[in-house]
């Protein structure tokens, strides 16, 4: 079984710590992640607002050309990537003209026998997470799906839409403490970071309230834009709310790395607009 | 010689549209054999059917295939027909060239050469058909009735006062189902307890039926006028006859604390216990599984307390078998229960209740005595959020059908809570409102307009609790689709209607159809609509559909009728088509070899032995018979027997062969 990796833009600018932890918990976990050769664009938000073939055919370049790599599969961390490359491997192997109408386009065939992984299904296989555990982490988390990491259900045919749990399962095999609560699904804002700034504010506003309010110590995510959102905007945030809202936000696989007693340095925790003051419950007492 | 006559059909055009209809007669003309060969625009006409009984008369004909709809259909119109002639019935076969073609198929001359295909597969079968005669079987004037809620109890009184025994089978402790548990109904306010008692009490005093409460149906054998039933009575744990209903021994059980069924969970109730106090019979039933004796094997207060000593502890589980001529299954619905719904927090956060939990509030007989108190912690709810269309019309949870009863019991639960919590802010979700029936849609506008019940179209996103009150997230559609959050106290989800847990294995013990959804199927949706597809199964109520009072009970009636109906002929009269065993003259008698692998085959245990004796009464063999009352001509005996020896009436080793070869030698025939 080859697993193939597919940073997309956002692994490599960024949430470059996104990209940090993740590979320094396969190199602990022994699970190489080559990166998909001569990888693209997977064309984002803008693609599909624009050109619906551009849409389908530059997910379909990464594909095929994975696909040629030999690689069964690809993890996908970013979630809107993810979103991108499910649904185009969807969309092709539901109509066959279609397939091979963007085939012609990239000058490349998808097959489709290369499926898509998103990161929480990649960690949720690993056999006996719980026996890599150092460092319990032993704390209460938010887990926060976001959008695009279950939805569209019928397509991403992933955990339940409404009220995921994988994320939850997984924190509690870290010793993590999920906490219950009505926001883990609900919109950051995404895209709209740049263009309306303040709508960001009020939405990655509500989320991070209702998860303090509740007892959180960390926010988990698993999507570069909900980190963003969450972390980067955090003044936004705070001169809307006219309070300081201190809570860290925090992506599965640091909080995984943390667990493993990785350093907080190689897990890239320093790069977070807003300090991390947390760790797995060993390191709990000095900041990191 | 035979002389065959074929009639084409055009069905206005369902047929002719595809299919050339004039050229199929003139090919026909040329099968050999055929005698006549005409089209018409309708054949089942009463013009139609002169038309073959002419050609009869006129042609002498010796067989008739009418190429038209699905024997299903007109079969017996043109049997008939042939009847009034004197041509044996069954010498008259249909070729289905309507459903097997022309509704199948693209207009073209593949279409039309298929027509003929089908027309001289049956006319080479109708030439190999033998006159047969009707069965007649007895009818046993008892019926079945399988479900004590309201369509099961009016189904029962209207056939027992036809005159019928009726046996009445209720799986829960008291007959009433569903409906003893609503407060008021829709769309008069009136008391639902107040209306079905009396015909629960009536059924109890009824000479004509009997009740088996706390029973169910363990198996069903036999076929129309002729069924055998097991019922297995549970074991109440006490002796009915002596058990006067006191309630003394409900009083003093020490073990009180089990959610009860009756009050939708809401309520307490004890380990020997009447679900509710009008309930028929009223006789206490021990729960086993909470009861401190069987869990301990200590205590038995029950049974020095009552006065009749009544209690059985030991007793098991009795099967009464009967015999019956027909079924009524009405076992109702459920309504969606559990972790389906994990976006509104019901079954996490106790005010987040479900519809049949908010009748059991509003009831006089329910745990809060009829007021309105939620049950996290009996505070009275300022604001309740209904929810309509809670999982129902929702292809994404698997639920596609409209649960028809919610808009107006919503409409009713809401304005139930403005009588009671005069300054109570109700709000409804819905997507739409369908109030089709009559005064339900004044019902529905008087709690909008009098009543001042809040409806907003708009689907809920999400309930979570905060500081104590549940957050109800939703979007107003009408007004530009503005997302809306109201902090409730209680919140009303009107979860779908749902088959009854255990109906698939119910209809798979009754050999009826059932969908996709486990709703049980009528025999026709139009015009069949209280029947089953096993002859003598009749429907009632919300086991076939979800279905409010009025409705069920129509049906309940509808399907009474049928019944009596049925049972008012002593015999019936069955299609002959049937298995039967090869009888020959002496010396052979019969090819049957007597392995009886078809004995061990037959579903339905139609096979015998029988002994052929000479004259001076010695045992010349043991050959198989098929008893023509209990064979339904399945033919699974004839799949298996090893010398060819048994043969379905009707569709006999030589009519099949025949068929097959006219579609292999067309070629050569017609040249």
């Amino acid at each position: 079984m080859k697993t193939g990796f597919y940073p997309g833009c956002s692994m490599k600018g960024s949430a470059r710590e996104y990209s940090e932890s993740l590979l320094a918990v396969a190199r602990e976990l022994n699970r190489e992640l080559p990166e998909v050769p001569d990888w693209n664009c997977c064309g984002a938000t803008a693609a599909h607002n624009l050109d619906p073939d551009l849409a389908l055919a530059l997910p379909a370049r990464i594909l095929a050309a994975a696909e040629k790599d030999g690689m069964d599969e690809v993890l996908v961390p970013c979630a809107a990537c993810y979103s991108r490359l499910k649904v185009t491997r969807h969309e092709l192997l539901e109509d066959e003209q279609l397939r091979q109408r963007i085939s012609g386009l990239v000058e490349a065939d998808y097959r489709g026998s290369t499926e898509v992984l998103n990161i929480l299904e990649w960690l949720s296989r690993v056999p006996e997470l719980e026996k890599h555990v150092k460092k319990p982490f032993q704390r209460k988390v938010a887990c926060y799906y976001g959008c695009l990491l279950v939805r569209p259900a019928g397509i991403v045919k992933f955990d339940r839409p409404e009220d995921p749990q994988t994320m939850d399962l997984l924190m509690r095999k870290l010793g993590a403490e999920p906490i219950d609560w009505a926001f883990k699904t609900e919109c950051c804002g995404a895209g709209f970071s740049v263009s309306r700034t303040d709508l960001v504010a009020k939405l990655s506003g509500h989320i991070l309230e209702d998860a303090v309010s509740r007892g959180a110590e960390a926010v988990i995510v698993a999507c570069p834009m909900c980190h963003l959102n969450l972390d980067m905007r955090r003044p936004n945030i705070e001169k809307r709310a006219g309070k300081k809202i201190s809570i860290p936000v925090i992506y599965i696989t640091q909080a995984l790395g943390l667990a493993m007693g990785l350093p907080a340095k190689k897990l890239g925790l320093q790069r977070h607009k807003v300090a991390v003051k947390i760790s797995a419950a060993n390191a709990a007492a000095k900041d990191i | 010689m035979a002389r065959i006559g074929v009639f084409i059909c055009h069905c206005g055009e369902n047929i002719s549209a595809t299919v050339d209809v004039k050229q199929v007669a003139a090919a026909a003309a040329r099968i050999p054999g055929v005698a006549h060969s005409v089209e018409y625009k309708y054949m089942c006409s009463d013009p139609g059917q002169q038309l073959v009984k002419d050609a009869i008369r006129e042609k002498g004909l010796t067989g008739v295939v009418v190429a038209a709809c699905s024997p299903r259909m007109h079969e017996p119109t043109f049997r008939r027909a042939c009847a009034e002639t004197g041509l044996n019935p069954f010498l008259c076969e249909m070729a289905n060239i309507r459903e097997h073609c022309s509704w199948v198929h693209e207009k073209g001359d593949a279409t039309t050469e298929k027509a003929i295909d089908i027309v001289r597969t049956l006319v080479a079968k109708v030439k190999k058909n033998k006159a047969l005669q009707p069965i007649q079987v007895p009818v046993t004037k008892v019926a079945l009735v399988i479900g004590g809620g309201i369509a099961g109890i009016q189904a029962s009184l209207d056939i027992a006062n036809a005159g019928h025994r009726v046996i009445l089978v209720e799986r829960e402790p008291s007959i009433g189902g569903h409906m003893s548990q609503l407060s008021e109904t829709f769309p008069t306010l009136d008391c639902s307890q107040c209306i079905l008692t009396p015909r629960m009490v009536e059924v109890a005093q009824h000479p004509n039926i009997t009740l088996y409460s706390y029973a169910e149906l363990e198996s069903l054998d036999g076929f129309i006028g002729n069924f055998k039933a097991r019922i297995r009575r549970k074991a109440r744990s006490l002796d009915e006859t002596l058990c006067t209903g006191c309630g003394l021994c409900t009083q003093k059980c020490p073990t009180r604390k089990i959610p009860g069924e009756f009050d939708a969970g809401l309520g307490l109730r004890p380990a020997i216990y009447v679900p509710f106090p009008q309930a028929v019979p009223n006789k206490p039933v021990i729960d086993r599984e909470h009861c401190t004796y069987y869990r301990t094997g200590k205590c038995r207060l029950c049974e020095k307390i009552c006065p009749t000593q009544a209690i059985r502890f030991d007793q098991l589980d009795e099967i009464v078998e009967v015999e019956v001529g027909a079924v009524v299954v009405a076992t109702g619905f459920d309504i969606k229960h559990g972790d389906f719904f994990p976006e509104y927090g019901y079954g996490k956060y106790p005010d987040v209740i479900d519809g049949l939990q908010f009748e059991r509030l509003a009831s006089a007989s329910g745990p809060t005595l009829g007021e309105i108190r939620r049950p996290s912690d009996g505070k009275v709810p300022e604001t309740v959020v209904f929810v309509a269309c809670a999982g129902s019309r929702d292809p994404a949870k698997g639920i596609e059908y409209c649960s028809k009863i919610c808009c107006m019991y919503t409409a009713k639960h809401a304005m139930l809570y403005r009588h009671k919590v005069h300054g109570g802010k109700p709000y409804v979700f819905y997507m739409d409102i369908r109030a089709g029936g009559k005064m339900y849609e004044e019902f529905v506008r008087r709690a909008m307009e009098e009543d001042g019940v809040q409806y907003v179209r708009g689907r809920i996103s999400r309930v979570f609790e905060r500081d104590g009150k549940l957050v109800v997230k939703g979007a107003d559609t009408l007004l530009g689709a503005r997302p809306m959050e109201i902090e409730a106290d209680l919140v009303v989800l009107a979860t779908a209607a749902v088959a009854q847990p255990g109906a698939e294995e119910l209809a798979q013990k009754l050999h009826v159809s059932y969908d996709a959804h486990r709703f049980f199927s009528e025999a026709h949706p139009k015009l069949r609509p209280v029947e089953t597809n096993t002859a003598g199964i009749f429907l009632a109520g919300a086991c076939q559909a979800p279905k409010d009072i009025p409705e069920s009970v129509a049906q309940a009636s509808g399907a009474a009728a049928k019944v009596a109906a049925l049972f008012s002929r002593s015999e019936l009269v069955r299609e002959p088509l049937i298995a039967v065993v090869d009888r020959q003259p002496p010396p052979v008698y019969s090819s049957c070899v007597g392995c009886f692998l078809c004995q061990s085959a037959c579903p339905y245990q139609a096979i015998e032995k029988e002994e052929i004796r000479g004259r001076d009464g010695q045992l010349i063999k043991t050959v198989a018979r098929v008893n023509p009352g209990l064979c339904q001509g399945c033919g699974t005996c004839v799949a298996f027997c090893r010398t060819k020896s048994i043969d379905i009436q009707g569709f006999s080793h030589e009519q099949v062969h025949a068929e097959v070869l006219a579609l292999l030698n067309r070629g050569e025939r017609d040249a």
